[in-house]
């Protein structure tokens, strides 16, 4: 489902005087449906940055990045946009969404985007919330005030909340209490059941023990830091 | 057509469009295709370009060179009167003034009818009803609808025009920083609305904007402009976070964090 | 007598046949304003300048000339334009509606209907139907051409928003020969079923704005309005004091401080002709 080649990066900073930084050569992983694939190595070794090209936010400067059937390297914003509307889901550490936007609605919004209809849509995204333990007079708010823990949590259900047949997961259980954090490893592991295609970062040893599947530590494809 | 099906042709495409004042250039070379239900983006500073692109994409301006092709339609050529039509029925222009935008002598139920009555509604209880709907859409209160536009605060006044736009279901929408002068408080609220419009009515907006957070939120692709060229287009978030021009990345680095 | 200083009907020639030209384009295209060059005349704008050049350039010394303002043939509008036309072209002046051949009006149409040969010349204070609502001149003119007469409906949306019906009581807007819309000059709408299909040519002038327009004979003229608040042609709801007559259009005239009135026809020739019926 996820197959990455050769793959490439370098950032260039055009009002530094032009430096070339290399983050990332001849990376290559694959990914099967069902299994879940953990990324590991030292801080600033990549991992992030491999997350990221996976799902078209950086660009690749070389390589292969196949999702299905799109090379998200060569990919059109347009094939990239659907890929991701349809196919790729992507929890991010950060929640980024519009101010005053009720949580429900926040949840509920790849599903819209699907053209759900509203009620069912909703329906799927409270009982996400429901069982990540949001309260439920909190639904009708902006999740933008919520503590840290709670925006986490809200920024899990948004991304289970449609049944995406690939997931990049990065860190989804980093500041969650034992409770919360037993529910999302249940959420990965009900992904891998239905046949979810899962590539993601967990810092926390015990869950990557229990979800992945497989580990793959990106230092050999750091340019610098590989021996 | 719903929104999410995604035909291969663009609804709107543009070839080389470039325009001159004299000597200095307004915008150059400038290509691009937008598909149904897809939002455009256009940043830029001040003098880069990007309201002078809009005009030209909008009629408002006749390019020097180019192409702008419309559901299969040449809009450079085609006669003034098919292309007022097009302007008041399938396409829309939401200005950053609303003062712009809208008869501020009209009330805000006759600013909804217009576009009604100017394609040939002459029931008043029927266009009556449809501003009010509309006005709930924008999320302003029905008994408003005798109220002139300017009794009413700058977000209300935005959102009023942005309800007269719509009204007749247009498939094109060219905003020019619709978010300009509002508080951010009443930004959100009309951010939020503009995508529930967008995504709920399958709409293809051009959006020109300074503001990096408005296109994050709103754009699906980004075009930057500077000195009239297009520097850099891509997916809105991979253009913000992952920049390849040196003009973007200053751009990028240049917005204040909060 | 005519006054002898003056040039026939006072107009030079070359400025009669340049108002004709006007004249006859504004007939050969029914609705729309034909503007043309206006001259100071020796009254004030206001007073009538439009209809008076218009009435110059299409008087002969045969003419049989009427002037009415607001329906009355002895009000100091019409009288001064009576006199002005009386001293600069010696034409024979009457008070009849049947017996003139042109007929200069201001805010009305005669009651008594007009026939084949006569000529009804209009005072128009501001002939653009537009201008309520867009101020700017190039964008009304490019309206017209292009058609784009939603803005009428808005302004008559706008008086059923406000009153709960079409309050324009007056200068109400039509369609002429369902291609130009036009404003009738201020005559009240009870006087616009009036416009269409009438027997007489109407010629519209407006000094100021510097606009003629036209109505040829049996032209097709329809009111504006909406499925739901049709057109309706209203007047006082009252029969004359004086002639009696229910159909006419009335002015309501104060007789005290003490909350007395009456309703007299607005048209004095009219309401004369039937006081002398029923005198006879």
């Amino acid at each position: 489902m996820i197959h990455i080649d050769n793959l490439s990066k370098a950032f260039t900073l055009h009002n530094q005087g032009g430096t070339v930084l290399p983050v990332m050569a001849g990376a290559g992983l694959t990914v099967a449906p069902g299994e879940c694939v953990g990324l590991t190595g030292q801080s600033g070794a990549g991992k992030s940055t491999l997350m990221r090209m996976v799902y078209g936010n950086y660009l690749a400067n070389g390589g292969q990045i196949l999702v299905g059937h799109l090379d998200v390297a060569q990919g059109t914003p347009r094939q990239i946009i659907t890929l991701r509307r349809e196919t790729l889901g992507y929890v991010s550490q950060f929640l980024r969404v519009v101010p005053r936007v009720p949580t429900l609605d926040v949840v509920a919004e790849p599903l819209l985007a699907l053209g759900t209809p509203p009620d069912t849509a909703r329906a799927r995204a409270a009982d996400l919330l429901t069982r990540l333990n949001i309260p439920e007079r909190l639904w009708s708010l902006s999740p933008t005030t919520f503590s840290g823990g709670e925006q986490q949590r809200v920024n899990i259900a948004r991304g289970f909340a449609h049944p995406y047949p690939a997931l990049l997961l990065d860190e989804p259980t980093a500041s969650l209490d034992a409770t919360n954090r037993a529910v999302v490893l249940a959420l990965i592991d009900e992904a891998k059941a239905r046949g979810a295609t899962i590539l993601g970062i967990f810092h926390d040893e015990g869950a990557r023990a229990q979800v992945c599947d497989r580990l793959v530590d990106v230092t050999g494809f750091t340019p610098g830091l590989a021996a | 057509m719903n929104a999410f099906s995604k035909p291969d042709t663009p609804l709107f495409r543009v070839e080389n469009l470039t325009k001159s004042y004299g000597p200095r250039i307004g915008c150059a070379d400038v290509s691009f295709d937008l598909y149904p239900g897809e939002v455009l983006g256009i940043v830029g500073e001040s003098g880069s370009g990007k309201s002078t692109l809009l005009s030209c994409l909008a009629g408002h301006l006749t390019p020097d060179r180019g192409q702008i092709t419309y559901d299969g339609r040449n809009t450079l050529s085609m006669a003034e009167a098919e292309r007022r039509k097009l302007a008041r029925t399938d396409w829309a222009f939401v200005h950053q003034n609303p003062r712009d935008g809208l008869r501020m002598g009209v009330s805000a139920g006759g600013n909804v009818g217009e576009r009604l009555m100017a394609v040939g509604a002459r029931h008043y209880g029927d266009i009556r009803a449809q501003a009010l709907d509309w006005l709930g859409r924008v999320e302003i209160a029905g008994d408003r609808i005798d109220d002139r536009p300017r009794a009413f605060s700058g977000g209300m006044q935005q959102r009023l025009q942005i309800a007269r736009n719509l009204v007749t279901g247009p498939r094109l929408v060219f905003m020019d920083e619709p978010t300009g002068g509002l508080d951010v408080s009443v930004q959100a609220r009309l951010l939020d609305l503009l995508r529930g419009l967008v995504r709920d009515l399958g709409l293809s907006v051009i959006i020109v904007t300074h503001d990096l957070a408005v296109v994050r939120l709103l754009a699906h692709r980004l075009m930057v402009m500077k000195g009239g060229f297009v520097v850099e287009q891509g997916l809105t978030d991979q253009v913000l976070d992952d920049p390849q021009h040196g003009y973007t990345q200053l751009l990028v680095s240049s917005v204040l964090q909060v | 007598m005519t006054d002898q200083a003056y040039n026939f009907a006072y107009l030079d020639e070359q400025t009669k046949r340049m108002i004709r030209r006007a004249i006859l384009k504004a007939l050969a295209i029914p609705g729309y304003q034909v503007p043309f060059a206006s001259r100071e005349m020796p009254m004030p704008y206001g007073w009538g300048t439009g209809g008076v050049q218009v009435t110059a350039a299409c008087l002969t010394p045969e003419d049989r000339l009427k002037v009415i303002d607001q329906g009355s043939d002895d009000t100091t509008n019409a009288v001064s334009i009576r006199k002005f036309f009386q001293r600069t072209a010696g034409v024979a002046i009457t008070e009849k509606t049947a017996e003139a051949t042109l007929i200069q009006t201001r805010h009305r149409i005669p009651e008594t209907a007009l026939t084949q040969g006569q000529i009804l010349v209009y005072q128009v204070p501001i002939p653009e139907p537009l201008r309520f609502i867009e101020p700017r001149e190039t964008e009304t003119r490019k309206m017209h051409e292009l058609e784009e007469y939603g803005l009428m409906h808005v302004k008559l949306y706008e008086d059923i928003a406000r009153h709960g019906q079409i309050a324009t009581s007056y200068a109400y807007p039509v369609r002429v020969e369902g291609r130009y819309v036009m404003d009738p000059s201020p005559i009240p709408k009870f006087d616009n079923p009036k416009l269409g299909g009438n027997a007489a040519i109407q010629l519209f002038g407006a000094g100021r704005e510097q606009r003629i327009y036209a109505l040829p004979p049996y032209t097709d003229v329809v009111s504006l309005d909406f499925d739901d608040h049709p057109f309706t042609a209203t007047k006082a709801d009252h029969g004359c004091n004086i002639c009696g007559s229910i159909h006419s259009y009335l002015d309501e005239v104060i007789t005290d401080d003490q909350g007395g009135r009456i309703f007299v026809c607005s048209d004095t020739d009219f309401c004369a002709e039937r006081q002398q019926g029923t005198a006879a």
